[in-house]
Parts: structure tokens; C-alpha cells; sequence
């Protein structure tokens, strides 16, 4: 196994989620390719982590306080989304333009 | 550092499987970016972090996998039914789920951009370098480091998780008394 494969991997995850991210319009699908991203960059620590034999496990442990602060910006997320569709009944990024100058 | 060749790359058995779970993975985050059904493109995203946490198998670092399928799948894509539930999402095929076409072309060619300054990149430093063999981490060491020279940032992440705790509760309540409305 070479490091190339894993990173090339994860590079086109993180591509994939940005596309995600800027071409959703329902606001929890935009929150589920910033998973992506995540899920992205935890793959490039973890595989960098292997390759550099760490003896502190650097990576992975990165990679879990990742997972962790995914988790709770998912709870905050769907909670802050709900409270929008109560207030304006939308779902949607593009309507949600209320600040716009 | 030893270099490998593509037909040499071929030949091993643990990149065939590489091969079985890479593709998959990749095609199933990019159905769940593209699907046109909401249901479906969560479900997709469930397959995509399933893949991840098979390729962390893969690099040795079972107790980051297990984490992942436990949060992420157990945890996470509930969270986001919950959410699709909540705000009555169209269950059925629809086009409201992304910008149109002539949004999406421009952002697939940057996200394209992207991806290929990031392979070059990777490609220029690390060409084909092996990877080193070695042995999963066994889950006693990774704990032995979290609680000595990983303790604080640890205790920072469970002030994060109070602090989201309480904001999810202040933030999902039904406020009836007082306040506004």
C-alpha cells in the first residue's frame, strides 16, 4: 500500500463535499456534505498518522476529538434548523436572505 | 523509503481491496451531493462514511472506525432523519434539493480545480512512496495517551460537548412563557 492512494482518496472526498456544500439548498443537506468533509480530512490524519508511525498518535487522536466536534456541530446544526423552520417555515439556504443589504 | 510500480501496485492483494472499498465510497458521496431524493442522499452518506471507516481498518486504527461507525452511523445519520422529519422535506424525487445547472457546472469545475491542486501536490511529494508495515493500534495505547499527554485538549472537547448540550436544549425549546411569542 502506498500513502498516495489514501490522500488521493480523501482529496476527492473533501472536492466532492465542497460541491455539496455550495450547490444544496435544503440546510440539512448542506450540513451532511460538511460530514463529508470531515469524513475527508479524519482520512488524510488518520493515513498521515500511519505513515509517519507516530508515536503519540497525533492523527487519530485529532481524527477522534474531529469526530466528537462533528457530533456536537450536528446537534447545534439540526437544532438551529429547526428553530428557523419554526420562525420562517423554510428549510431553505436561498430564502433565508432577510440581512441581505 | 522504497517505491513501488503500477504493475507491482497491482499485485498485491491489499490494494484490490483498497480498490473495493475506495470506488464505492467516492461514488457514494457523490450521489449523496447529487441525489435528487433526500431521503436517499443521507442514506448514500451513510454507505460514504461506512467506506471511511473500513479504509481506517485498513491504515491500522480500528478504535477511529468503530468511533465512526458508532457516532457517525449510530448517532449522526439519526440526527439528520430527525432533521428531514422536523421540516417536512419532500420525501419524493424533486429538482429543490440543489441549485440549477447552470450553478452547479461552474462549482463542480472549481471543486475539480481543487481536487487536482490538492492530487498534484500530494503526487509531487509523496509519488509512490510504500507505506511502512505495521500493526494496528491496539485501543490500551491509545487510551494510555488520551489520559496523559492528550489530556487537555480531552477535557476541552467535553466542555465543547457540555457547552453544545446546553445550547441544543436553549436553542430546540418551545419557549411559551414570555419572551417573544
Amino acid at each position: 500500500m502506498t500513502i498516495i492512494q489514501f490522500v488521493l482518496v480523501a482529496s476527492a472526498l473533501f472536492s466532492i463535499g465542497l460541491y455539496g456544500v455550495i450547490t444544496r439548498k435544503n440546510a440539512v443537506l448542506v450540513l451532511a456534505s460538511v460530514e463529508l468533509m470531515l469524513a475527508a480530512v479524519n482520512l488524510n490524519l488518520v493515513s498521515f498518522d500511519t505513515y509517519l508511525a507516530d508515536q503519540l498518535h497525533a492523527g487519530q487522536m485529532m481524527s477522534l476529538f474531529i469526530i466528537a466536534l462533528a457530533a456536537a456541530e450536528v446537534g447545534i446544526g439540526i437544532a438551529i434548523i429547526l428553530m428557523i423552520y419554526r420562525n420562517l417555515h423554510t428549510a431553505d439556504v436561498d430564502e433565508l436572505n432577510e440581512m441581505k443589504g | 523509503m522504497m517505491t513501488v510500480s503500477l504493475a507491482d501496485w497491482f499485485s498485491e492483494t491489499a490494494n484490490w481491496a483498497f480498490l473495493i472499498i475506495a470506488l464505492p465510497t467516492l461514488f457514494a458521496g457523490w450521489r449523496a451531493v447529487s441525489s435528487n431524493n433526500i431521503v436517499r442522499a443521507v442514506l448514500y452518506l451513510v454507505v460514504a462514511l461506512a467506506g471511511t471507516a473500513a479504509l481506517f481498518f485498513m491504515l491500522g486504527a480500528p478504535f477511529v472506525g468503530w468511533t465512526v461507525v458508532l457516532v457517525y452511523i449510530g448517532a449522526v445519520i439519526v440526527l439528520f432523519l430527525i432533521g428531514i422529519m422536523i421540516t417536512r422535506a419532500p420525501l419524493g424525487d424533486t429538482t429543490d434539493l440543489s441549485h440549477p445547472i447552470k450553478v452547479r457546472i461552474p462549482v463542480a469545475l472549481l471543486s475539480f480545480v481543487l481536487f487536482g491542486v490538492i492530487a498534484y501536490a500530494a503526487i509531487d511529494s509523496f509519488s509512490n512512496t510504500m507505506l511502512e508495515p505495521f500493526e494496528p493500534t491496539s485501543t490500551r495505547d491509545l487510551a494510555n495517551l488520551l489520559f496523559s499527554r492528550w489530556v487537555i485538549p480531552f477535557e476541552v472537547v467535553s466542555f465543547v460537548l457540555l457547552a453544545a448540550l446546553i445550547g441544543g436544549i436553549t436553542l430546540a425549546r418551545r419557549d411559551d412563557t414570555g419572551g417573544k411569542r
